[in-house]
């Protein structure tokens, strides 16, 4: 088989992974050896829709012997088989990367065999490119849940990130989509890879040369939408997740069919829940950056997450008594929990208070954007000029400003032979 | 008391603007307009040509200190931007610097700081956008990439490259301005170039792209399709210049004949 061959079937296996980010590790070049990465991370593309391309991402082989219903690369799926060996790999890798097409290499892999043996097929891959090519950019490798805690370590040496697909968000789903998976198997790793990172930047603090543990972190990954569970499911998760393992991130799939499984949704007629993906990724910001709590955003009465309005403007109408704020007092805390203002914005708005009072001009020219923040916001004790908004209209207006960003249902052309009566 | 308002000759570098900037201090003259030689149109106030000095341009960019670190970073990258008439600008933010000290950074909502801090974020943020977009393609032995940004994004770029690649011989020309970073293992330089046409490309190279493109293509998912959003993160104006593109050149893109042609 051909590399061509080889890449297409590898990295269309692959494409399902969300994580494609370079981020959370500074490390500059040096003489000898190829390649850096930067903290923020760097997108050297954008693929047709519209997600991140960072990394090569590439499975080792997309030959398993488990059968998860959600998978494409389920045992039991009719798919070409393909796999790359480590050294075909590598060359793949430095030859992208001194093209500057890509940051680094994301390995995950299929189990083939047993676990063991598919993660010492990528510490393979991943020693000869850190070894013999001297590689130092940015490895993005998927723990296999069931390895041998020495070989996921060996792993970890060797990669900048590590992560562990916690797929479903619950364990009964997991117990009936993922029969060869158990909660235990994923969250066991997790916590391996939690405790050898944190152990690493101890000794990192002692000895400057003490090897570094995936030093940008873990991260995870779960399905949206194959499962009943509630978003306020999901963000409660995601919030312990957060807390107890650490997590750099956790990304959200929307689920895809690409299993014909009676367990699943229906393909025909199945829509990826593409919105209630984007709101939950609003949500997780407001985790981790606006210092908000998952009860905060979603409670008992209101298990999900409102479609037509992004969380915080949910948040922002069910405590109306906190606001309005005032920019030239509140706090950093309290401007944050205004709709509009970011935390960019927020910084600002502390930045430039310090020299004189901020006016509605002066914020739009500090790059607020005004849209929502206006209705929750008061400059020296003053509304904006000309806004007038009773509380029940505030709601109309707020969905207003995201109606025309939101998909419309798509017109559907009717047919006259085909009246299905 | 006023200044006497004056138009300044310069040759157009920075170390010619700091002279500039000298001289109007020495003589008391507020400049309100900044020409080099090649601009035609004559002024209606009095010309002033200001010889750069070396030592004069050492000692006002020594001053910037006085801004702090954020200040001075300003006072530097703000002459690489495309601003419309960024000497003036920035004479204005000097002088407001000279009076306000560090304070002045800090007052975002001040005309000029807010000129000034949007065109530096704009060469940033167009600098962190070729960190990802550049192509690079290996001509023999040595790696050659294109670009043609707005602002002057090189010196911002060398420092990202060179750190990436240390043990490579790579060129990087910026078609817009005419200058090219050069670059072999431990040392570099940024040159004006006037004629840069690098030769055709080799059967590896060639072998790489469409390994690339395939990998591209491929990574698309079908359901998720969403070109707006590819759009908003990847303007088309960036897109001439991707490999990843370059089968699929429709007559809307400029032609791209100074690189290697694409494998048909």
């Amino acid at each position: 088989m051909e590399l061509l061959d080889k890449l297409n079937i590898l990295a269309d296996a692959a494409k399902y992974d969300a994580a494609c980010t370079s981020s959370g590790l500074d490390r500059s070049g040096r003489p000898g050896t190829i390649g850096s990465t930067t903290l923020a991370g760097c997108c050297h593309s954008f693929s047709a829709d519209g997600r991140c391309v960072s990394l090569l991402k590439v499975l080792q082989t997309n030959l398993c012997v488990y059968d998860c219903q959600y998978c494409v690369n389920r045992r039991s799926n009719d798919v070409p088989r393909a796999a790359f060996t480590p050294e075909e790999l590598c060359e793949l890798t430095m030859g992208f990367y001194r093209r500057n097409y890509i940051e680094g290499l994301f390995l995950s892999s299929a189990v083939i065999r047993n676990p063991d043996y598919t993660t010492e097929l990528m510490i393979r891959t991943l020693g000869i490119l850190r070894e013999k090519h001297r590689f130092g950019g940015y490895i993005h490798a998927k723990a296999i849940p069931g390895a041998d805690p020495l070989l996921t370590r060996r792993l970890g040496l060797l990669a900048d990130r590590l992560s562990v697909n916690i797929e479903l968000p619950s364990s009964p789903s997991l117990a009936l989509l993922a029969p060869d998976k158990k909660k235990e198997s994923i969250l066991t790793p997790m916590s391996q890879i939690r405790d050898g990172i944190s152990q690493s930047k101890r000794e990192i603090a002692v000895y400057r040369h003490a090897p570094r543990f995936a030093p940008a972190g873990q991260s995870t990954q779960m399905i949206v939408g194959a499962t009943p569970e509630s978003d306020r499911h999901i963000l409660t998760l995601t919030q312990a997740l957060y807390n107890r393992y650490q997590l750099k991130r956790v990304f959200y799939s929307a689920y895809i069919p690409v299993s014909s499984s009676p367990l699943l949704p229906v393909p025909e007629h199945f829509q990826p829940p593409l919105l209630r993906e984007h709101r939950l990724y609003q949500a997780d910001w407001l985790l981790r950056y606006y210092h908000f709590r998952a009860e905060e955003i979603l409670d008992e009465s209101q298990p999900d997450l409102d479609p037509r309005m992004d969380p915080k403007c949910c948040w922002a109408l069910r405590h109306l008594d906190f606001f309005p704020v005032e920019v030239n007092r509140a706090d950093y805390e309290a401007l944050l929990r205004v709709p509009g203002l970011g935390v960019r914005s927020a910084r600002r708005i502390l930045t430039a208070r310090r020299v004189g009072p901020l006016t509605f001009e002066g914020l739009k020219r500090l790059g607020v954007v005004l849209k929502r923040a206006q209705y929750f916001l008061t400059c020296s004790g003053r509304m904006m000029a000309g806004l007038r908004v009773s509380e029940d209209s505030l709601l109309r207006h707020l969905v207003s400003l995201e109606a025309p960003a939101l998909a419309a249902p798509m017109p559907e052309q009717l047919s006259l032979f085909n009246s299905a009566v | 008391m006023f200044w006497t308002q004056v138009c300044c000759q310069y040759d157009g570098t920075y170390p010619g603007f700091l002279s500039c900037v000298f001289d109007c201090y020495v003589n008391r003259e507020e400049p309100v307009e900044f020409r080099t030689p090649e601009d035609m149109c004559c002024s209606l106030y009095p010309l002033r040509t200001v010889e750069t000095d070396e030592s004069h341009a050492l000692r006002v960019y020594r001053s910037f200190e006085n801004f702090g670190r954020e200040g001075r970073e300003l006072a530097v990258r703000c002459f690489l931007t495309c601003l419309p008439d960024k000497e003036l600008w920035l004479w204005r933010f000097l002088r407001l610097g000279y009076r306000q000290g560090k304070k002045a950074v800090q007052n975002l909502t001040d005309p000029t700081v807010d000129k000034v801090r949007k065109a530096v974020w704009h060469l940033e943020h167009e600098t962190h956008q070729y960190k990802g977009f550049t192509r690079f393609s290996e001509l023999e032995g040595v790696l050659v990439g294109e670009i043609e940004p707005k602002n002057r994004v090189l010196p911002l770029l060398r420092p990202h490259f060179c750190s990436r690649y240390p043990q490579e011989r790579f060129v990087l020309y910026d078609r817009i301005h005419s200058e090219a970073l050069f670059h072999r293992p431990g040392k570099w330089a940024i040159l004006s170039v006037d004629n840069f046409t690098p030769g055709p490309a080799g059967e590896a190279e060639q072998a790489f792209r469409k390994l690339w493109r395939a990998f591209y293509n491929t990574i698309a998912i079908e359901e998720r399709y969403n070109p707006r959003c590819r759009m908003t993160h990847m303007p088309k104006r960036y897109w001439a210049m991707m490999t990843e593109f370059q089968e699929d050149y429709g007559t809307a893109f400029p032609e791209v004949n100074v690189l290697p042609s694409a494998p048909k």
